[in-house]
């Protein structure tokens, strides 16, 4: 039988706040066990959240990003479920009236482009951390990253494939990358990924029973735990069996799923508006001040790249991915006189595998974007050849000297004066009678053996161009 | 409406509270009366009302995004039961 295969997923972004939610504790991450969870994030007794306004004004930011309804009042609930690292029994989050309402996301896959609905993002405050290993048998409570901010994004079932869902999460960490609501960092939690999947037969119209899986964070693990997901629904049903509805965890190490909570303990949440907290209301203003602040967003950028710098589309798309990278294009060519494809050629190629070898982002690149530009410009004045520039690059990266200082104390200026390259040539010519006879005779391949003795012999200085022109008038 | 015993329990259980067979039986009788006041809520026609989240039509105050709040680790963990390198520690949970 044919089967579909049906995936939405729930993303936590955690939001680049100084402080929590609820609370003036800091959100800082790595900080000694407690020492940033304050009276609010322990709940002692009578302490009461109050919001902050700059998670609201992050969490509105996303919404503008994805065109979505803003919900100018929303409300907080009380999501109610005992765990430790869940000092008050509840968690703070939105239920019926999240800020955020539909909205959506263009993909792109190998079929092409494609429309992913989101259905809502809310506001919610995280957990603390429970650490099980050995304290005497016992459970050990870190409470710093509770109440850190939390936007929960969560799409419509309209995903067809791992590939897709991988999409989905690559172009929305790109999106809050770029507008600076979140790091994105995977490793530290800053980006956290739920999927929800299950299998139909083709052409049915029901959903199918669906699983949540937990405990995927990484691209690749998505795209694993997902196709590994949907092999196991499809065997269970092919056995005669029915799928349940239920949480399943991933393990990376032994590459399957497993049933975390079956569903007699199922959660019920028992929502309820929280009393401590009023209707939030966004006025226009607000909704305003936060658009005023919005970015260009990556498709109109990868768009005006292509206009304005005459870029080809991969390469406009390459670039555009990183919001820095991007950042950095501009500022050469706007300082550069070089050719815009150059630009694009040089920080694909050169910069970017040199940043890769080194581990480092392009934000802390040893050569900035004014070096890089200077570096480009000398090979458009014909100071130094392409192949030149490779090494006065890689000579950049390990000095704090200019493009101009380093030309100069290795000579390694381009020679352009033609009676110098033409008694490199005559050099070449008369030291190489054999080859010019092959010449003669009509073997042209022997040409590039002519242009290879001339540049070795100027280490390279040579004006290329000017170095085929004069061989061609001597031997022609 | 009237809430079974079985109901009761499961709500309990939820809060984390016990109960025996009696007190089930007898909560509930209590909280189906409750539950019948809310019917009588109920049957008021509120097509025309917009839905309270809250008693007071009050908006939600906003603070600044600074950082306020002291470390206070040591007061804290001093009136808590038990603590190990700066860890509040409580009977094992595994999920």
């Amino acid at each position: 039988m044919q089967w579909e295969i049906v995936i939405g997923l729930e993303v936590h972004v955690q939001l680049q706040t100084k402080s929590k939610i609820f609370s003036g504790a800091s959100t800082s991450y790595g900080a000694s066990p407690n020492t940033q969870a304050c009276d609010v994030s322990i709940a002692l007794p009578g302490v009461l959240p109050v919001m902050n306004r700059e998670a609201a004004f992050l969490a509105v930011k996303f919404g503008l990003g994805i065109d979505a309804e803003i919900n100018q009042r929303s409300i907080f609930a009380r999501k109610n479920y005992f765990y430790p690292d869940l000092p008050k029994g509840y968690q703070i989050s939105q239920f019926e009236l999240p800020v955020v309402g539909k909205g959506k996301l263009e993909i792109k896959t190998s079929k092409g482009c494609k429309t992913i609905g989101i259905t809502r993002a809310h506001l919610e405050e995280d957990a603390g951390k429970s650490l099980h290993e050995d304290f005497h048998g016992m459970t050990g409570i870190d409470l710093n990253r509770a109440g850190t901010p939390l936007l929960e994004i969560v799409s419509e079932p309209d995903m067809r494939s791992a590939e897709e869902a991988v999409a989905y999460l690559k172009q929305l960490h790109m999106l809050v990358r770029y507008l600076g609501i979140s790091d994105g960092n995977m490793q530290e939690g800053s980006f956290r990924c739920d999927a929800n999947v299950s299998v139909r037969p083709a052409g049915q119209k029901e959903l199918g029973t669906r699983a949540e899986l937990k405990n995927i964070n990484s691209f690749r693990f998505v795209e694993r735990a997902i196709g590994i997901e949907v092999e196991r629904q499809i065997e269970v049903i092919e056995d005669g069996g029915d799928v349940v509805q239920e949480t399943r965890l991933y393990d990376s190490d032994l590459d399957e799923t497993r049933s975390m909570r079956s569903k007699e303990e199922a959660h019920d949440y028992r929502y309820f508006p929280d009393p401590d907290l009023p209707t939030m209301v966004l006025d226009d203003s607000f909704i305003e001040s936060v658009r005023a602040s919005l970015p260009e967003l990556p498709h109109l950028r990868q768009t005006r790249f292509v206009s304005e710098f005459s870029l080809n589309d991969s390469d406009a798309e390459k670039l555009v991915h990183d919001r820095d990278a991007a950042d950095y294009f501009e500022a050469v060519c706007n300082s550069s006189a070089a050719d815009t494809k150059i630009v694009a050629n040089w920080m694909n190629g050169e910069l970017n595998s040199a940043l890769n070898t080194a581990g480092l982002s392009i934000k802390d690149s040893p050569v900035n974007s004014d070096r890089f530009a200077e570096l480009l410009d000398r090979i458009t004045d014909n100071t130094i050849s392409g192949k030149i520039a490779k090494e006065v690059f890689s000579l950049l990266w390990d000095s704090n000297k200019s493009v101009d200082e380093i030309i100069e104390e290795k000579g390694l200026k381009q020679i352009t004066d033609s009676s110098a390259i033409e008694s490199i040539v005559d050099q070449v010519l008369a030291e190489n009678y054999d080859q010019v006879a092959q010449y003669k005779d009509g073997n042209q391949k022997v040409f590039g053996f002519f242009v290879g003795q001339v540049m070795k012999l100027s280490q390279g200085k040579a004006n290329p161009k000017q170095v085929n022109e004069l061989l061609r008038n001597k031997l022609d | 409406m009237s809430l079974t015993p079985q109901e009761i329990t499961h709500i309990a259980r939820l809060a984390r509270l016990k109960t025996n067979p009696e007190e089930a039986e007898s909560y509930a009788t209590q909280l189906s009366r409750i539950m019948d006041l809310i019917d009588q809520l109920n049957s008021i026609d509120t097509e025309n009302i917009e839905p309270m989240s809250h008693p007071q039509d009050a908006a939600l105050r906003l603070r600044d995004d600074e950082v306020t709040k002291l470390n206070l680790r040591e007061e804290f963990q001093a009136i808590a039961p038990e603590c190990e390198n700066g860890l509040y520690l409580v009977p094992k949970v595994i999920d």
